[in-house]
């Protein structure tokens, strides 16, 4: 694909942005189907919206605060039984560091 | 229970509380049914005969004591699979938390609770709410009641078809770009998009936190009415939940629109290619207008790049939230030799093909380089998009226009090109980038028997005037008490 608007290279570099892993085929799946929808949101490059400023929220709105009141917080050991593996008390994952 | 499983919730509950049928009976046809057509229709993920059979148990305990009964006791409800129930399995239709099993309710759960509704069951979704025909499931596709060939919509494609097919009074959907509505008017039935911020999203598994809402779906407009006015209402524990007065939604149902102004987008009308969908919104709005509304023409000159719009938006808040799916704390996992792998491959096995290609245009419009041409030029023109509401908003009191381009298409029909089934809600994506509340009821039926839907906007927490002229429309449209014929 030679004018694609992403670059296999791309897709490889998203994915592994996005912790995926995507097959040859499955990349070059992917890079086809984004080429497409990228092509058509170029319609958008017809605005100039220099002068727009971005709506991040719809209805406006402060970031509210609440009272400090002490609750009680979710029980440990029933959110540890929906952890795929955990151990004295939190959530056990595979080695991160290297161990001599 | 004689008009078993057509009766309205109104129905059901006048049944409970009168004590002519009992809320355990009432369950238990209820779920015997959706048992019965399960296979055949795949809307129920989830059935939960002993949580259904205790909490009407409870109800018909309550009767008994003589103590009031909520708005909706004894009223079967069924839930998408998105919303946390504690205790009880809640997948997003999806590998990565197929096993997941909430320690908390979502806020419309509370609520339903608190109203004496009987929760049946969890239902189908394309995965975490994502798609719009329900094929991107991964535990299997629903159908659509009217035709089984063809999709029931999406994502709510669950919720819709067991409203639809009366293994339910009532269901909560989410809508985030149209998934309560497009499936509402492809299966027949009434949903509501409510006003940012007017439900709180509390336990709603999160796709895209800027736009996400739930929504009311039910057979009449009425009952829609009912069920929002359950689960409205400021939550704390949802930070965007607005501090505003929940609605009278049902006596909104009985104002008439005499004097009301429907604006009417023309140029959009008029571009329709489906002669079917046209007609029937064409015929729904004479309706109204011979009810007393005043039409006045309107325009949204931005919609059209809604698609774009919503498409990086909705898909770049998905990349990060979903970014919490990488096999630690809960769901799937797939052990790799290191930490990153781990996140890799369960990532990988765990997403199915659409998600996974929203969460990749999700971090590509957010990514060093892409962040301003992408994201931020499509944030810049949703203010365009909501500008144009506010300019028809002076016009006049509602907006109108089809739910959907055309009637329910084939399963099958668009899951090769995505683009094709991300513009087929190109008349739902606007409203809800604009955060403002919306409707779709039914107004018609295509030549081949299929539903159509009008979709009914009004300006933010005006969902009372949706409420008015949809029960204008449902009175007019004689559609009457039809229902799925393939399953009576």
């Amino acid at each position: 694909m030679a004018d694609a608007r992403i670059s296999l290279e791309q897709v490889l570099h998203v994915a592994k942005l996005a912790r995926l892993t995507l097959s040859e085929q499955e990349a070059r799946e992917m890079q086809e189907q984004l080429d497409a929808i990228l092509r058509y949101m170029e319609g958008l490059d017809t605005l100039d919206v220099s002068e727009v400023p971005p709506t991040f929220h719809s209805i406006p709105m402060l970031a509210p605060l609440r009272p400090d009141v002490p609750a009680r917080c979710s029980d440990r050991s029933e959110i540890l039984a929906q952890a795929p593996d955990s151990q004295w008390g939190g959530f056990a994952v595979p080695l991160v560091l290297e161990v001599e | 229970m004689p008009d078993f499983p057509w009766q309205s919730a109104f129905e059901i509950r006048e049944q409970v509380v009168s004590g002519a049928a009992s809320a355990v009976d009432m369950a238990r046809a209820y779920l015997h049914r959706a048992e019965a057509l399960n296979s055949t229709l795949r809307c129920f993920l989830t059935l939960d005969y002993e949580g259904a059979l205790a909490s009407a148990a409870q109800v018909d305990r309550a009767r008994r004591d003589g103590k009031d009964l909520g708005p909706l006791a004894g009223v079967p409800v069924a839930l998408k699979d998105n919303l946390c129930t504690r205790g009880l399995r809640t997948t997003c239709a999806s590998k990565i938390l197929e096993g997941y099993v909430p320690p908390y309710d979502a806020h419309v759960v509370d609520a339903l609770r608190a109203a004496g509704a009987i929760i049946l069951g969890k239902t189908n979704l394309d995965e975490f709410a994502m798609g719009s025909s329900n094929e991107n499931s991964a535990f299997g596709n629903v159908h659509n009641p009217w035709d089984l060939n063809r999709a029931p919509g999406g994502s709510s494609g669950g919720s819709a078809c067991a409203t639809a097919a009366g293994l339910t009074a009532l269901a909560l959907g989410s809508d985030t770009g149209g998934s309560v509505r497009q499936p509402a008017a492809f299966c027949g039935i009434t949903a509501i998009k409510p006003t940012y911020g007017r439900v709180s999203r509390y336990g709603l598994v999160a796709f895209a936190s800027s736009l996400d809402q739930v929504g009311p779906m039910a057979r009449s407009v009425r009952e829609a009415a009912q069920l929002l006015e359950v689960i409205a209402g400021h939550d704390p524990r949802d930070a965007t939940s607005a501090e505003r007065e929940t609605g009278a939604y049902l006596a909104a149902c009985d104002r008439g629109v005499r004097g009301l102004r429907i604006g009417v987008v023309r140029d959009l009308l008029e571009g329709l290619q489906d002669v079917d969908v046209r007609s029937a919104v064409e015929a729904a709005l004479g309706a109204l207008e011979k009810a007393g509304a005043v039409l006045v023409d309107v325009s949204l000159p931005h919609a059209d790049h809604a698609v774009s719009v919503y498409y990086l938006i909705a898909t770049a808040e998905a990349s990060s939230n979903l970014a919490r799916f990488d096999g630690i704390r809960y769901g799937l996992r797939v052990q790799g030799e290191d930490l990153a792998e781990t996140y890799t491959k369960t990532r990988a096995q765990g997403f199915g093909p659409e998600v996974r290609r929203r969460i990749m245009l999700g971090t590509y419009a957010l990514s060093a380089g892409y962040y301003d041409a992408f994201y931020l030029k499509a944030q810049r023109v949703r203010t365009l998009i909501r500008r144009d509401y506010d300019a028809a908003f002076e016009r006049c009191d509602v907006v109108c226009t089809p739910t959907t381009p055309t009637a329910a298409f084939a399963l099958g029909e668009k899951t090769s090109d995505p683009l094709q089934m991300y513009l087929a809600d190109i008349f739902t994506l606007p409203p809800s980038l604009a955060g403002v509340a919306a409707l779709s009821t039914p107004c018609g039926r295509s030549r081949d028997g299929l539903p159509i839907g009008l979709q009914l906007v009004a300006p933010p927490f005006e969902e009372e005037r949706l409420c008015t002229v949809a029960q204008a429309v449902e009175d007019t449209s004689g559609l009457g008490d039809a229902h799925p014929a393939a399953l009576a």
